[in-house]
């Protein structure tokens, strides 16, 4: 009998594995964040924010914070060596350029198509897309990072998008608290699983196609 | 150099009317024009467009928050064009009221349509919103394999910037993530106000480190110590 428990950071380490010293990252606010915590110290990646940086750093000490130096989020942050500033267009300029190679978003709903709908609950909850619609349509790659259960217990994993969509067709790879899948073909295809789950729970439990690629594996992150 | 004049930040308000389009540069309340913002909310000017990134940071126990606040508490915006309303709470009950129209815009597409404004473009094809609630009423291009939505200008009637350095001749420095929107609006606007930490010589900001040239600002408010 396997019992679901919410892991947030295991979404976190397996995604912090995927870039390549280089990488043009830009991760979004909440658990993609983490993500920055659990990158391997061999690997250097470069962190956009779209408010206009590259080069974003940890958080300062108390006591330190510059009012004039804030991530996307509005918390005060720190620049890196190397790092430089830059207007909101030219920040937009590089993220449809093409220039991000990885954006990570969280997800309220994301469907085998690759849709995904993380902006907008119509008549609860109207945030606003902020830059997300155009990280979605602008970077090489999207990683969709969520929890594989909402809290009513559906599965976030979908057929199909009931929400209104932050971009059609942009999700390439999604990793959840139960594994790592990729969008193809509009299925999901399941990569690497977590433990104590099992390929066949994880299907069981995704209200979405979902097939098991022949090289499907257990990560070796616990 | 022709010298700028140099206003209070009531003199500047006084420059924004009831019914005109107000462009406020910031990001969540970092590189906002703080002291022509409080004066505007002391003149209660009503009945204007706000164009900016967000509607700033609001503090609901308190009622305090930074950046456009106080003029959104006020209720002196009757439309607002941004990209994000996710935290001031205080919007978007405004909106759910049917006290405020609120305009919801893609970051990315919200800085070119402003930029545009202010660089003679007609508009411009971005991919960004194909496929969802963005496209509507929107002309669709189909260029090669790739499809685009027709983006408009957005200009303003007046500006409120903040900058880190003016000369008095009116070019600007900005400071790390403060620069965001406020370059750009500094552009599109008929009345460009810069509030700025220090005002200094013509000459002493090398011409090399400009982010706006003085010919896009209008008037300086020096900022409270």
């Amino acid at each position: 009998m396997i019992e679901y428990v919410e892991n947030k950071e295991i979404i976190a380490r397996r995604i912090a594995r995927i870039f390549k010293t280089g990488d043009v990252v830009n991760l979004g606010i909440g658990l993609p964040t983490l993500v920055a915590n659990f990158v391997p110290p061999e690997v250097t990646v470069v962190l956009q924010s779209e408010n206009g940086m590259l080069g974003l750093g940890p958080a300062p000490a108390p006591g330190r914070e510059d009012r004039n130096l804030t991530n996307a989020g509005g918390q005060s942050v720190t620049v890196l060596p190397g790092g430089c500033f830059f207007d909101s267009a030219t920040s937009f300029g590089i993220i449809r350029g093409g220039h991000v190679d990885y954006t990570v978003l969280g997800v309220l709903e994301v469907d085998q198509h690759g849709n995904l709908a993380n902006y907008k609950i119509p008549g609860k909850m109207v945030p606003g897309m902020g830059g997300a619609m155009d990280l979605v349509a602008g970077s090489r790659v999207v990683i969709a990072a969520t929890t594989h259960f909402e809290k009513s217990g559906a599965s976030k994993l979908k057929r199909h998008c009931s929400l209104p969509l932050t971009a059609a067709g942009e999700v390439n790879l999604v990793v959840t608290d139960l594994g790592y899948f990729e969008v193809m073909g509009d299925k999901f295809y399941l990569l690497e699983w977590f433990k104590p789950y099992s390929p066949q729970w994880i299907q069981e439990h995704t209200d979405a196609e979902v097939v098991v690629m022949s090289t499907c594996q257990c990560s070796d992150i616990e | 150099m022709v010298e700028k004049t140099v206003l209070s930040a009531a003199e500047a308000a006084a420059k924004i009317k009831e019914g005109m389009t107000l462009q406020v540069g910031g990001f969540l309340g970092c590189g906002s024009p703080d002291g022509i913002i409080a004066a505007l909310a002391a003149a209660g000017t009503r009945g204007l467009t706000l164009v900016a990134n967000d509607t700033s940071i609001l503090d609901s126990k308190s009622g305090k928050g930074n950046g456009v606040v106080p003029l959104i508490v006020n209720k002196q915006f009757s439309r607002v064009i941004v990209s994000h309303i996710g935290t001031n709470a205080e919007t978007q009950r405004q909106m759910n009221a049917g006290e405020l129209v609120v305009d919801l815009v893609p970051q990315g597409t919200l800085a070119e349509r402003i930029r545009a404004a202010g660089n003679g473009l007609g508009g411009f094809l971005t991919p960004t919103g194909v496929g969802t609630e963005v496209e509507q009423g929107k002309q669709v291009l189909t260029i090669g394999d790739h499809v685009f939505l027709l983006e408009l200008p957005l200009p303003g009637d007046v500006a409120i910037v903040k900058a880190k350095t003016a000369d008095k001749a009116g070019n600007l420095r900005y400071s790390k993530t403060a620069r965001n929107f406020n370059p750009l609006m500094a552009s599109a606007c008929s009345i460009v106000i810069a509030e700025v930490e220090e005002i200094v010589e013509i000459g002493e900001i090398d011409p090399d480190d400009v982010h706006t040239p003085s010919i896009f600002v209008h008037f300086l408010v020096q900022s409270a110590k």
